[in-house]
């Protein structure tokens, strides 16, 4: 939310599978994110993708890969090619602790300060991949380091701390739009849930409720709530109520895709490309 | 506790009556193979996790210790080259993926080193390594998390491959492929997963190059690869009731593949169905079709089907997924048509005593 913020409509920004938030941050619509996980064919992705592949091109949310790190390097190409084209506008790129070990991540990173390329890399540090902490997972797990030894400037943040994200993603967008070449964000925060699906998951033993504690006494969901009067409060709350109420009776009512759907989409087809043409 | 599905073909193999769930069965041959041979380690992304890999290191940790079972860091490819060097060293690493779909991301390792050293190198070293992937199916799966890529294993020379379809199987096929002094792809099924079946105690091997004939019979042949092994048993069944005798046969080992056996069932039946849990251009079935054909068509009349996914990304919606995988229904229909040589339009029910309900998700 605080990193789409700072962005223009025009910027895009590319996701990983926990890529629901972003989406909706950049503008992407709700009915069509329910839809999509009731595999509806008013999905944003006419119910093929699922969950984990949330995309809406015109808003600039370019899609989001269940492969861990693999978005990263798509991030820069885009990066690359919005510097070669002369546009003004950047591209943000998300992903979490665990995929800054992927060989990927220190490739891209190194091409893009090579580059200089308008990119802003944001990792969203909660600690964990699936069950294993950082700690058993990385020799240095300071991030914000490992980025700054590419090269670039690099912060490290309380997720939590809305107004302080804000602050510092306007920041970092102005410099690299200014054409000063990539920045890092690492962005502290933690789940909640269990890695898949919407349980809690204290019984497996890899994390205590005394650790999550703080993290859900620092929501930022209610620290922003607090500042906002009761009624105000309420009328926002009624209206994404409604909003999300709506979103869910749409896709109910929405139709499944037809069998015929099965084909499509696997290639450019040529009625489109005759009717486009 | 899941009801036996597999029970008739496993028993067949083994005199055991112990009932072992195919995680177990797993985790049982790699629980021997380390027991016996301090060289065998175990080590992948949460093998040390707390639900440990579906159950199949279940143990493991506690058992040997973290030198020899480890969770490593998100690095496929730096991994899979890390264990080629122990390999090389001598140990016997089994590495473990949660998705054969990540196995895309140490495919250099595996192609460009692990299979080449023994040749490249004149024989003068070789890579004992097993690669175990898992192939994921429906909850959301999806494009990248339900892919049968063993084919593209299969392709390249230096390299083994297995799929076992029974816990009976698994458990010989891991021990065998710790055995084997090169690189085996040891290719599991989530579904499988819940399958149990007989399993013998002791420590055995089911060696590379031997396929399983699941059901006799004499009206054709039917292949069923890894996962489709299952809905080809289904199938067979439904068969049975209009009076269809298939004969049914799990490869096992995809490469070196037993085309004999499957051959010789073709000669009598004339007529082949291969099933595979993969697309089927250049995949399982094309390879195991092209060779009966060569093998057959000077000798006998044959009439050949290959099916498989269908030819599009898996969508995760159930309405499109539905259609994307063969299953018992279709498998059944395809045979008929063979048999019969025409588009009949049947298309079985699936009865009460033949529905597959193990698994009720999410992943
Ligand atoms: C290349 C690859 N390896 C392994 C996985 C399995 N996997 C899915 S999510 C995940 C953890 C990723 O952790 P992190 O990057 O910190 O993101 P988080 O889920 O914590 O947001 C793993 C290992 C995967 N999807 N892709
Ligand atoms: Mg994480």
């Amino acid at each position: 939310m605080g990193v789409c913020e700072a962005l223009e409509p025009g910027d895009v920004v590319f996701g990983y599978y926990r890529c629901h938030a972003l989406y909706l941050a950049k503008g992407g619509d709700l009915r069509a994110l329910v839809a999509e996980l009731f595999g509806k064919a008013t999905g944003c992705t006419k119910g093929k993708g699922g969950s984990m592949h949330l995309i809406d091109a015109r808003r600039g949310v370019m899609g989001a890969s269940a492969i861990v790190g693999t978005t990263i390097a798509n991030a820069v190409g885009y990066a690359y090619a919005q510097k070669y084209c002369r546009r003004p506008n950047i591209v943000a790129c998300f992903f979490g602790d665990g995929a800054t070990e992927e060989g990927v991540f220190a490739e891209s990173l190194n091409f893009a300060v090579l580059k200089k390329l308008p990119i802003l890399f944001v990792c969203e540090n909660n600690f964990y991949a699936i069950h294993t902490h950082q700690n058993k997972r990385q020799g240095l797990p300071d991030i914000r380091a490992r980025a700054q030894a590419f090269g670039m400037r690099a912060e490290r943040l309380d997720g939590n701390d809305i107004f302080e994200l804000c602050r510092c993603s306007a920041d970092a967008v102005r410099s690299i739009r200014a054409g000063q070449g990539p920045r890092f964000l690492e962005v502290t925060t933690y789940r909640w849930r269990e890695h898949v699906g919407p349980g809690c998951d204290y019984h497996l033993g890899y994390r205590s409720e005394a650790e999550a504690q703080p993290w859900q006494d620092a929501d930022p969901l209610r620290r922003l709530a607090r500042l906002i009067d009761d009624q105000h409060r309420r009328e926002m709350e009624n209206e994404v109520e409604q909003e999300i109420a709506d979103a869910f009776a749409f896709a109910e009512q929405s139709e499944f895709p037809s069998a015929t759907e099965l084909y499509t989409d696997v290639f450019k087809e040529e009625a489109h490309a005759a009717a486009g043409a | 506790m899941p009801q036996p599905v597999l029970d008739s073909a496993s028993r067949s193999a083994t005199s055991s009556h112990r009932i072992l769930s195919y995680v177990d069965a797993v985790r049982e041959a790699t629980d021997l193979e380390m027991a016996c041979d301090p060289a065998v380690i175990v080590f992948g992304l949460d093998v040390d996790d707390p639900k440990a890999i579906q159950g199949t290191v279940r143990g493991l940790l506690e058992k040997y210790g973290p030198e020899r079972v480890f969770g490593t860091p998100l690095s496929e490819d730096a991994m899979t080259g890390t264990a080629v060097g122990m390999a090389l060293a001598g140990l016997r690493p089994i590495h473990v993926h949660i998705r054969m779909d990540f196995l895309m991301l140490a495919m250099n390792q595996l192609v460009n080193v692990a299979a080449k050293c023994r040749y490249m190198y004149g024989g003068q070293v070789h890579v004992p390594l097993v690669v175990r992937a898992m192939i994921g199916k429906s909850w959301g799966q999806g494009a990248q998390h339900s892919q049968g890529l063993h084919s593209f294993f299969m392709h390249v020379p230096g390299l083994k491959v297995v799929a076992p379809s029974t816990p009976y199987d698994a458990k010989g096929c891991l021990s065998a492929a710790v055995r084997d002094d090169d690189p085996v792809i040891y290719v599991e099924h989530r579904l499988l997963h819940f399958q149990s079946g007989p399993v013998p105690p002791e420590r055995y091997q089911v060696w590379p190059g031997k396929a399983r004939i699941t059901a006799k019979g004499n009206d054709l042949t039917i292949v069923g690869i890894s996962y489709m092994q299952i809905e080809c048993l289904r199938a067979q069944r439904l068969l049975a009731r209009i009076g269809i005798h298939a004969e049914v046969i799990d490869p096992i080992w995809l490469s070196p593949l037993d085309i004999d056996t499957i051959a010789a069932s073709v000669e009598k039946t004339g007529r082949l169905l291969v099933v595979d849990n993969g697309w089927t251009n250049c995949g399982a079935a094309a390879e195991i079709v092209a060779q009966i054909g060569e093998k057959l068509a000077p000798l006998r009349d044959l009439r050949l089907k290959r099916m498989g996914f269908a030819p599009v990304t898996c969508p995760t919606t159930p309405a499109l997924e539905e259609l994307f995988y063969p299953n018992a229904r279709t498998i059944a229909a395809q045979a008929r048509n063979l048999v019969e040589g025409a588009e009949t339009g049947w298309l079985p029910e699936i009865p009460e005593e033949l529905q597959t309900t193990a698994f009720k998700g999410p992943f």
